[in-house]
C-alpha cells in the first residue's frame, strides 16, 4: 500500500508526459524530425523488434566485456596504488586527468590500432571509461581505514599482508561495489557513443545515426528507446549487485 | 597468575618493583615536536593490579598508554612490559587492547571479530572457535555468537571488543576509556563487568578514564596526572571491591554467581565512605595539579 | 612545500612514464600487431596506427595544407578546441541554471520532487546522449521567432541536457542537506522560506554543488564533442577528429593532434570549475 502511494506520483508524471506528447504532435503538428508521436514509436519498436533485440546485444555485449575487464583493471590498479607510494603517485593523477578528459575521443585512434572489423576499439574504449571511476572509488575505499581499525592490526602485530586481507580490502568492499555501480551505465554510454566514432555499423548507436540520416525518425526513437532499457538494465544490475554485496553492514 | 592481595593497594603498589610488574615505566618522556607530552614518568603496575589513569585532556594519559602498547615511541626513558620490551610484548602478544570506539570489524560476525588476534597469530580454526566461545560466555554474550556487530547495542560492542583484548590470555589489559561513549547506566554494569573478568583472568589494568568515580570504585590506585608538561602528580588509593576468585573454565554457573556477588558488591562500594574519601582524593588532587 | 613539488614532479613523472609505454609498446611489438585467430590482440605499431609522440607534436607546427600561407595544424586545433570549449561551456551554464532552478521548485513543491525526481536520477543512469542524432536534424529545418535553427545550436542543447540532470540532483542534495538542529533554529528564529534558502540551504548546498559540476562539465564537453560528430557541425574539436582521422592523404598523426587538442580542453574546462572550487572555499567544509 505504501509503495503504491510512492509511486504514483511519478507514474503519473510519465503517463501524463506521454499523453500530453502524443497530444502535441498530433494536435500541432509537430514534424516528425522534431518529435515523432509516442504511438509512432511504439509501433517502429513493434516492427523492428528482432533487429532491436540483435542490436541491443551488440552494443549490450561491447559494455559488458569493457565493464568486467574496465572493473578488473580498475581495482587491481588501486591495489597497486595503495600498495606503493610511488605508483600511488605516478597513476593518480594520470587517472584523475582522464576523468577529465572525453575518452570516447580515443575511439578512432584504438579503431587504427586494432582495426575496424573488431568489436575490441569499442571494447577498449569502455574499459578505460570504466577503469576511471571503479579506481577512484576503490583507491578511495582502500585509503579510507578508521584509524582505530589501523591502531588494532599494530596493536595485534599483524603483518602488511594481513593487514590488507582483514582490514583494508574487506573495509574498501563498499566503496568497491559502488565503483561498479556508477561504471555500469557509464559502460553503455560509452559504447553507444564510440559507434558514433566509426568502425563497424552493428550497435545502437549507429542504428540510430543511420535511421536518423535515412530521415526514418520513429524507427531511430526507437532505438534510443532501446539504447535506454539497455541503460537501465545495467544501473539495475549494477544496484543489485551493490546491495547483495553490502547487504548485512551498517 | 600470581593471586593479589585482597584489598590492600598500597601494598601491591610497594611490592611491585619484583620481575612480575606487568608494566615498568622508569623516567619516560614522550615530545610531539616542542610539545611535552609526558615528563618524567616513574610508574609500576603490578601483576594483577588495577591501575587508573585521570587527568584534565591533555595530560597525556592516552599517549602514556599508547606508548606502553607501543603504537608510540618514547623519546627518552625506559618501558617494560611483562619484563620485556614495549615492541617485544606487543609482538609477543603480553597484553590486549581496548579503544574508546569498539571498532570491530562490521563485516564479521562477532564471534569472527572475537577470533581475530587468534587468526593473525595462526591458531587454528577450531581452537579459536573453542576460545571465542568461552570468551563470549565470559562477557555475557554466547547468544550472538553469529549477530553482525551493527545488530549490537554500545555497551555489548564494548563487552565484544573486551573480550577480543582478552583472546590471547594477556596478563595486561590496557583500555582507552573504553566506556566514555555509553550511557550511565550502562556504564556502571560494564564497571562491574570489567572487575570480574579482570578477578577471573587474573589480568593487570592499566584503565585510561576521565571519570572520578568510575577510577574510584575500578582501581587499586588511581594515578593522577597533570598537563603542560603531562606528569604524574599523585597517587591515590582506590577501593577496588574483589569477589571470590572462580578460575576461569570452571562451569559458568560458577563464573555467574561469584559475578554476581561482586556486583553487589561493587554497588556496596559505590555507597561506602571509602568510596566518597577516594572521590574526594582525587578531586582534589586534581584541583592541586591544576593550580 | 616540499610536498607540493613532490607532487607535482610525481605528475609529470606519471605522463612521461605514458610516454615512454607508448614509445616502448612500438619499438617492442611487431609492427602489424599480433593475432589470434581473425582478432588482433595486440595493437599495429606501425607510424601510421602508433606515430612517435614528438611527429604529433611536431604535426601542430605544419601548415594544414600544402598552400603558402595556410594555417598551422596546431592552429586549427586550437581554435576547433576553443569552438568546442565555447559551446560546451554554453551548454553547461544553461544545463546548470536550469538544473538548479528545477532543484529549487523540487525544494519547494514536494509533489514536484516525488514524481520527477525519479525520472531525473535515472536519466542519469541512462544513455541520453543517443538522441545527439536526432537534435542534429533541427538544423536549418526550424525557426523560432525569425531565427532560424544553428547547427551550433543543436551542439549546445545536448550539452546542456547532458549537464542538466547531475546537477539537478546534486543542487537538490545540497539543499536538503542541513541537519534538522539547523534548519529548527531557523524556525526558532522565525525566519521564513527564503531567508532559510538564502542564509542556510543555499551555502549548505556548495559542497554537493560542486562535485555535480565537476560532472555536469565532463558530460557537456563529451556531449558536445559527441554532438559535433553526429551534426556534422564544422569548426569543432570533434569534427576535426573525424576529418583528420578520414582523409586519406593527411599524416595520421593529424588525428592524433586533434585528439591531444580534445584532452586538453577537457582538462581547461575541469580548471574552469575548479577555480570556482577556489573561489567557494569558505563554504566547502559546511558538509555534515
Amino acid at each position: 500500500m505504501r509503495s503504491v502511494l510512492r509511486a504514483w506520483p511519478p507514474l503519473a508524471l510519465g503517463v501524463l508526459g506521454l499523453v500530453a506528447w502524443e497530444l502535441v504532435v498530433r494536435l500541432a503538428g509537430v514534424p516528425a524530425f522534431l518529435l515523432p508521436a509516442p504511438s509512432a514509436i511504439g509501433a517502429a519498436i513493434g516492427q523492428q523488434f528482432g533487429v532491436l533485440l540483435s542490436t541491443s546485444a551488440v552494443t549490450g555485449g561491447n559494455a559488458l566485456v569493457g565493464l568486467l575487464a574496465g572493473f578488473g583493471l580498475g581495482v587491481l590498479l588501486a591495489l597497486l596504488a595503495a600498495w606503493s607510494r610511488l605508483l600511488r603517485e605516478l597513476t593518480t593523477p594520470v587517472v584523475l586527468a582522464a576523468s577529465a578528459v572525453p575518452i570516447v575521443a580515443l575511439a578512432p585512434v584504438f579503431t587504427t590500432m586494432f582495426g575496424s572489423t573488431t568489436e575490441l576499439p569499442r571494447r577498449l574504449v569502455v574499459t578505460i571509461v570504466v577503469l576511471v571511476p571503479v579506481f577512484v572509488s576503490t583507491a578511495r575505499g582502500l585509503r579510507q581505514v578508521l584509524p582505530v581499525h589501523d591502531e588494532l592490526m599494530t596493536a595485534l602485530a599483524a603483518s602488511p599482508w594481513q593487514h590488507a586481507r582483514f582490514v583494508r580490502l574487506p573495509g574498501a568492499v563498499p566503496h568497491i561495489v559502488t565503483g561498479l555501480r556508477l561504471a555500469a551505465p557509464a559502460a553503455v554510454i560509452a559504447a553507444i557513443v564510440a559507434e558514433y566514432f566509426g568502425g563497424l555499423q552493428n550497435g545502437l548507436g549507429s542504428r540510430v545515426s543511420s535511421a536518423a540520416a535515412n530521415t526514418a525518425y520513429a524507427r531511430a526513437w526507437a532505438f534510443v528507446a532501446a539504447s535506454i532499457v539497455l541503460g537501465l538494465l545495467f544501473h539495475l544490475a549494477g544496484s543489485l549487485t551493490e546491495r547483495l554485496v553490502t547487504r548485512g553492514r551498517t | 597468575m600470581t593471586g593479589t592481595a585482597d584489598g590492600a593497594g598500597d601494598e601491591t603498589a610497594d611490592g611491585a618493583a619484583d620481575a612480575t610488574a606487568a608494566v615498568r615505566l622508569v623516567g619516560l618522556d614522550k615530545a610531539f615536536g616542542s610539545v611535552r607530552a609526558l615528563t618524567g614518568i616513574d610508574l609500576t603496575v603490578a601483576g594483577g593490579e588495577f591501575v587508573s589513569l585521570i587527568g584534565p585532556s591533555g595530560c597525556g594519559k592516552s599517549t602514556l598508554l599508547r606508548v606502553v602498547a607501543d603504537l608510540e615511541q618514547p623519546t627518552a626513558g625506559t618501558v617494560e612490559v611483562s619484563g620485556k620490551t614495549a615492541r617485544r610484548a606487543r609482538l609477543d602478544q603480553d597484553y590486549g587492547i581496548a579503544f574508546q570506539q569498539a571498532g570491530l570489524l562490521e563485516w564479521r560476525t562477532v564471534a569472527e571479530n572475537v577470533e581475530l588476534p587468534l587468526q593473525v597469530h595462526g591458531v587454528g580454526k577450531a581452537e579459536r572457535r573453542q576460545r571465542a566461545g568461552e570468551l563470549l560466555e565470559l562477557v555475557g554474550l554466547a547468544d550472538f555468537a553469529g549477530s553482525r556487530p551493527g545488530q549490537l547495542s554500545g555497551g555489548m560492542q564494548q563487552r565484544v571488543a573486551i573480550a577480543r583484548a582478552l583472546a590471547p590470555s594477556p596478563q595486561l589489559l590496557l583500555m582507552d576509556e573504553p566506556f566514555g561513549a555509553l550511557d550511565e547506566m550502562t556504564r556502571e554494569r560494564m564497571q562491574a563487568e570489567l572487575l570480574r573478568i579482570a578477578g577471573e583472568t587474573g589480568a593487570a589494568v592499566l584503565f585510561v578514564t576521565h571519570s572520578i568515580p568510575e577510577a574510584a570504585v575500578l582501581s587499586d590506585r588511581v594515578v593522577v596526572m597533570s598537563a603542560r608538561p603531562g606528569r604524574i602528580t599523585d597517587v591515590i588509593d582506590g577501593c577496588r571491591p574483589r569477589g571470590t576468585r572462580a578460575p576461569l573454565g570452571h562451569g559458568v554457573d560458577g563464573a555467574e554467581l561469584a559475578g554476581d556477588a561482586l556486583s553487589d558488591r561493587v554497588d556496596d562500594v559505590r555507597e561506602s565512605t571509602a568510596f566518597f574519601a577516594a572521590i574526594t582524593a582525587v578531586r582534589e588532587a586534581l584541583r592541586k595539579g591544576h593550580g | 612545500m616540499g610536498g607540493r613539488w613532490r607532487s607535482a614532479l610525481m605528475t609529470a613523472a606519471g605522463f612521461v612514464l605514458l610516454v615512454l609505454l607508448w614509445e616502448l609498446a612500438k619499438l617492442v611489438l611487431p609492427d602489424a600487431g599480433v593475432s589470434v585467430g581473425d582478432t588482433r590482440v595486440l595493437p599495429r605499431t606501425d607510424d601510421a596506427a602508433m606515430p612517435h609522440v614528438w611527429t604529433v607534436l611536431a604535426q601542430l607546427g605544419r601548415p594544414e595544407v600544402a598552400v603558402p600561407g595556410a594555417r598551422l595544424v596546431g592552429v586549427a586545433v586550437a581554435a576547433a578546441a576553443l569552438f568546442t570549449l565555447g559551446l560546451a561551456l554554453g551548454g553547461l551554464v544553461l544545463g546548470a541554471v536550469l538544473g538548479m532552478v528545477l532543484a529549487l521548485v523540487m525544494l519547494r513543491f514536494e509533489l514536484v520532487e516525488r514524481a520527477a525526481l525519479p525520472y531525473v536520477v535515472l536519466s542519469q543512469t541512462v544513455p541520453l546522449i543517443a538522441i545527439a542524432p536526432l537534435v542534429a536534424g533541427w538544423g536549418g529545418k526550424i525557426a523560432i521567432l525569425g531565427w532560424s535553427w544553428q547547427p551550433w545550436a543543436s551542439v549546445m542543447v545536448i550539452s546542456s541536457y547532458l549537464a542538466f540532470f547531475p546537477v539537478a540532483v546534486g543542487m537538490l542534495r545540497g539543499l536538503s542537506s542541513p541537519i534538522r538542529a539547523d534548519v529548527e533554529l531557523f524556525r526558532a528564529m522565525a525566519a521564513g522560506w527564503w531567508t532559510t534558502l538564502l542564509r542556510l540551504r543555499l551555502p549548505a548546498s556548495v559542497p554537493h554543488l560542486l562535485p555535480a559540476l565537476r560532472l555536469a562539465t565532463a558530460a557537456a564537453v563529451v556531449g558536445a564533442i559527441v554532438a559535433e560528430i553526429s551534426t556534422g557541425t564544422r569548426g569543432g574539436i570533434g569534427r576535426l577528429i573525424i576529418e583528420y582521422a578520414q582523409s586519406a592523404t593527411g599524416d595520421p598523426s593529424r588525428m592524433y593532434a586533434a585528439i591531444l587538442g580534445a584532452a586538453v580542453l577537457g582538462l581547461v574546462a575541469a580548471g574552469a570549475v575548479g577555480l570556482l572550487d577556489v573561489g567557494l572555499r569558505r563554504y566547502r567544509g559546511s558538509v555534515r
